[in-house]
């Protein structure tokens, strides 16, 4: 049985990095009675692989893994057993089955989406939100390319990072209401988790501060750092880019509604008429449908 | 959660910052305000070694069960952090409540090795505390040691406060009453310490006075009062089966070098190895009850999520219920539980036992016999013969193993060239087995590593008198291994690896130094020396230029035999084996002869004393 798990990295687990945490969850699956399942051969390995590898020192809302389990309690249960075998910082918020066939968490990453704020003892990337607003309006949408060097290990590659931003804007970081505007998907759950997180950081000295929203593409492909937009964003608007000075908060994951999740020949045919069924319905309700799905409205909750 | 001591800036700049942000899983979270003695526990090297420790571990979770003690965690900053922590004025900090260490009632540091103790100087400048005992005032920490080395702790005498000889089970509840009744009574460090004094293990450094004849050596070592004991007997836990052991031990974040479950299944080795410091100091063996032991593993596998148990002892194959023990840890295979043993002596038991648990493959097959020739081991008393050994490998490699690792010394007391020729034909010999076997049934070539270190004499062992070489010598006895293994018929076969000897120098002064040789030590922290141990720090040229500033001879504590009668600077400590045995055993390498085991006879070294172990089974 597939399982896609999502957690919450906080507070001074931002300074774990991504191999480490994916060692940290292999014992905390143990330690939670998870009846993961083994890869075969002398040194069997736990079935797990992770979705989008989080930068040290990036803390997040939204990350996530798959595992392989033999057998598997309700979700409510599997987040109760694995939340009480967390360290602070880390929080299960979902455990949800996914179809036996179903693609890999990494291969279906194709955007991610950030809150961004200064510390405190950092000067502010702007005095209100809307000067704030404007910058980002005179960067994003106006500029017709915003064109930057990344520096690679081997080479350095120019690159338009204008297509490969989907949305930018700037908001309080008090008025987590502001995320419902920009989340098309589960607004509820996402502000309270958000808000619980951010409460752990203190290096936010207020809530009031304005902060940048960004949504951009992610995955093997076309992979966009939000480090590489705001160090373009102060360039363009003179301001000195200090990485130190930046708390970067990933909020979410997602996959592209039109990506079929799953393989097999059978299983792509049920899921297209499924999303036929539904992309019907949102044009009968005369709702958009969703560019954008988050990599946890794949799965689906085990009931006890 | 609490806030870290280090600003983002700076554990984002250096190199693995969860080395210092705590937070692991099953640390130990106390409100400081609510306990009387806050205790902060040091292993002087980089998080991933300390943290691999199991002594600490163990005291960890005695000292926190007490609800008056809050016991934190500190390591040696790396020294990346080092610098900027110098230069900022950051005092060390604990890793719980990132709480200033000088801040702490007491700071006890485990010395585990002499190539620490540099490391030793840097936590306590760092913490901002003073590096001399004497300049400490009320506001300091009581600075402890214990360990392995604190039985020659007088390199180290000026720095400590305190030093607790023998195994920590026994005296640490004792010493946290003393020190809350000398409080209550507004009583002052100084009182503490003459108090402490008093009790069993407990060693006041400052409440001595040593004086020195005119070749040097220790004309006497006297208690500055009367009611200074004159000796301080090791403490011992002699019941290993009703004592603490931690059933939730700390699980890093980050990959450290003892990632695993460590279940310590006996103390002490009843081998009586003539080099070995742990094989003396450790007596009597003490076994663990089997049943305690399941119960551990199954709770720490449960309570770390770790994937591997390894069983902790000097020589596994001597405890009693070790088959016992490892088809119970076998049911955890199927969880995904690899088991690791070390220190298992070759036969067809562990073999089979091992195929069990490990790719056979991929996996070494591991000898210690020390010294190359059966002259050379029946000096140190070294049991296994040659016979055993290619036995044990003629069994493996039908077994389908291919890789054996051998360990060795060189600069043993007696040591001939014909004894250093004997290692690498020793290793031909083991590689021939393998070529006996026939073509169809092997797999490719075999691989001999041959690894030699240089001995250092230790405190508290029969050979404690004994000369060492010259760092020239030695290198020149690695060379003729070298030499000698070129001239084999299955050269390719075998791979030879020793190391720089600059190193063991420095550990044959400070293992037998006396109180002279730690202005050495401050000269060459000074100089910058720290992290020894590490190659990539370690920095011959301070040393050398620290010993000859302080006017200290390196060759009056390496190259001197000392006479039977003279004065070591650890006399003073009891460590239950009399030096009568030791003297016996030294006369005994002189002829050669073999000593048996404690399990075949006792043999009277002292242990006795203490009642338990090996000694009571031999009564029986």
């Amino acid at each position: 049985m597939n399982i896609r798990i999502k957690f919450q990295k906080y507070g001074v687990m931002k300074f774990i990095g991504h191999l480490d945490m994916m060692r940290y969850f292999q014992k905390a699956i143990r330690r939670a009675g998870i009846d993961i399942a083994y890869s075969e051969g002398y040194s069997p390995h736990q079935i797990m692989s992770f979705a989008a590898p989080l930068g040290v020192g990036v803390t997040s809302d939204g990350e996530y893994f798959d595992i392989e389990v033999k057998s598997s309690k309700s979700s409510q249960d599997a987040i109760e057993a694995l939340n009480q075998t967390m360290v602070e910082g880390i929080r299960v918020l979902e455990y949800k089955r996914l179809p036996d066939t179903a693609k890999t968490a990494m291969s279906l990453v194709s955007a991610a989406s950030y809150l961004v704020y200064v510390k405190s003892g950092y000067e502010a990337l702007a005095a209100s939100i809307e000067e704030l607003q404007a910058k980002v309006e005179a960067f994003y949408q106006e500029q017709d390319e915003i064109n930057i060097v990344k520096q690679t290990k081997k080479q350095e590659i120019n690159m338009n990072l204008k297509p490969l931003i989907y949305e930018m804007k700037a908001l309080n970081l008090k008025d987590l209401q502001h995320l419902h505007e920009v989340q098309v998907e589960n607004p509820e759950i996402l502000a309270s988790c958000c808000s619980q997180s951010l409460e752990q950081d203190e290096t936010i000295h207020s809530l009031s501060v304005p902060a940048l929203y960004l949504k951009v593409c992610t995955g093997s492909a076309d992979n966009v750092k939000p480090e590489l937009v705001l160090e373009a964003f102060c360039q363009f608007h003179g301001l000195s880019y200090e990485p130190f000075g930046l708390q970067i908060h990933r909020l979410e994951v997602y996959a592209k509604s039109d990506e079929i999740p799953v393989k097999g020949e059978k299983e792509r045919q049920q899921y297209q008429q499924f999303l036929d069924h539904w992309k019907k319905k949102c044009l009968q309700q005369g709702r958009p449908f969703p560019v954008f799905l988050t990599l946890g409205e794949l799965g689906e909750e085990i009931e006890g | 959660m609490a806030s870290l001591a280090l600003s983002d800036e700076i554990l984002m700049s250096v190199d693995k910052p969860a080395r210092y942000i705590g937070n692991e899983v099953n640390m130990v979270r106390k409100h400081p305000e609510n306990v009387a003695i806050r205790f902060v526990m040091c292993f002087p090297d980089v998080y991933e070694i300390g943290m691999s420790h199991l002594g600490i571990q163990i005291l960890y979770d005695m000292f926190n069960q007490r609800e008056d003690v809050y016991c934190e965690r500190v390591y040696s900053p790396w020294m990346d952090l080092h610098h900027i922590l110098k230069e900022k004025k950051i005092p060390l900090f604990t890793l719980e409540t990132q709480s200033p260490v000088k801040d702490m009632d007491f700071l006890g540091i485990t010395i585990q090795y002499e190539m620490c103790y540099t490391n030793i100087l840097q936590i306590l400048d760092l913490s901002q505390i003073p590096l001399f005992a004497e300049e400490r005032t009320e506001a300091d920490p009581i600075v402890i040691g214990g360990g392995p080395c604190t039985y020659n702790p007088e390199p180290l005498a000026d720095f400590f406060d305190l030093f607790y000889i023998g195994e920590g089970e026994t005296q640490y509840n004792a010493l946290f009453d003393l020190y809350q009744s000398i409080q209550k009574q507004g009583g002052t460090r100084r009182e503490f310490l003459r108090a402490a004094c008093k009790l069993p293990g407990i060693y006041v450094p400052s409440l001595y006075e040593v004086t020195y004849q005119e070749d040097g050596t220790i004309a006497a070592f006297t208690p500055k009062y009367q009611d200074v004991p004159a000796k301080v007997r090791k403490e011992i836990q002699t019941d290993l089966t009703d004592a603490p052991y931690p059933r939730n031990p700390l699980v890093p974040f980050i990959k450290v070098t003892q990632d695993r479950v460590v279940l310590e299944i006996q103390r002490g080795c009843i081998r009586g190895c003539r080099f070995c410091q742990a094989g003396m100091i450790y007596r009597p063996t003490r076994e663990r009850d089997v049943d305690m032991l399941k119960d551990c593993a199954r709770q720490m596998l449960e309570h770390t999520g770790h994937e591997e148990i390894s069983l902790s002892s000097l020589s596994s194959s001597d405890y009693s219920q070790l088959s016992e023990l490892i088809q119970y840890l076998m049911d955890f295979k199927e969880k995904g539980v690899n088991i690791s043993l070390p220190s298992l002596r070759i036969d067809a038991f562990s073999l089979d036992v091992m195929s069990k648990v490990q790719d056979v493959r991929k996996s070494s097959l591991t000898f210690a016999p020390e010294a190359g020739s059966q002259r050379l081991r029946n000096v140190i008393n070294k049991g296994l013969t040659e016979e055993v050994i290619l036995n044990g490998a003629g069994l493996a490699f039908e077994g389908g193993w291919q890789k054996v690792k051998l360990y060795f010394m060189l600069g043993l007391p007696s040591e001939t060239e014909e004894d250093m020729r004997e290692i690498p034909r020793l290793a031909d010999k083991i590689a021939r087995c393998y070529y006996e076997i026939p073509k169809d049934r092997r797999n490719g070539k075999c691989q001999i590593t041959i690894s030699t270190s240089f001995f250092v004499p230790k405190p508290f062992t029969p050979l404690q008198w004994t000369p060492m070489c010259t760092k020239e010598e030695y290198l020149a006895r690695a060379r003729v291994v070298n030499e000698e293994m070129k001239a084999q018929l299955n050269r390719k076969s075998l791979k030879y690896n020793w190391h720089e000897a600059d190193v063991t120098v420095l550990e044959g002064v400070f293992a037998r130094g006396d109180r002279r040789v730690g202005q050495v030590l401050l000269k060459a922290y000074e100089k910058g020396c720290m992290f020894d141990a590490w190659t990539e720090a370690f920095d011959n040229q301070k040393w050398m230029d620290a010993f000859e500033e302080c006017g200290v001879s390196i060759d009056f504590y390496n190259l001197r035999t000392r006479s039977l009668d003279e004065v070591l600077p650890w006399d003073f400590i009891d460590c239950g084996v009399s030096k009568e045995f030791f003297i016996r055993e030294w006369q005994r390498a002189q002829e050669e002869i073999i000593t048996s085991n404690c399990r075949q006879q006792c043999n009277g070294c002292g242990a006795a004393q203490f009642q338990g172990g090996v000694c009571l089974e031999y009564q029986n």
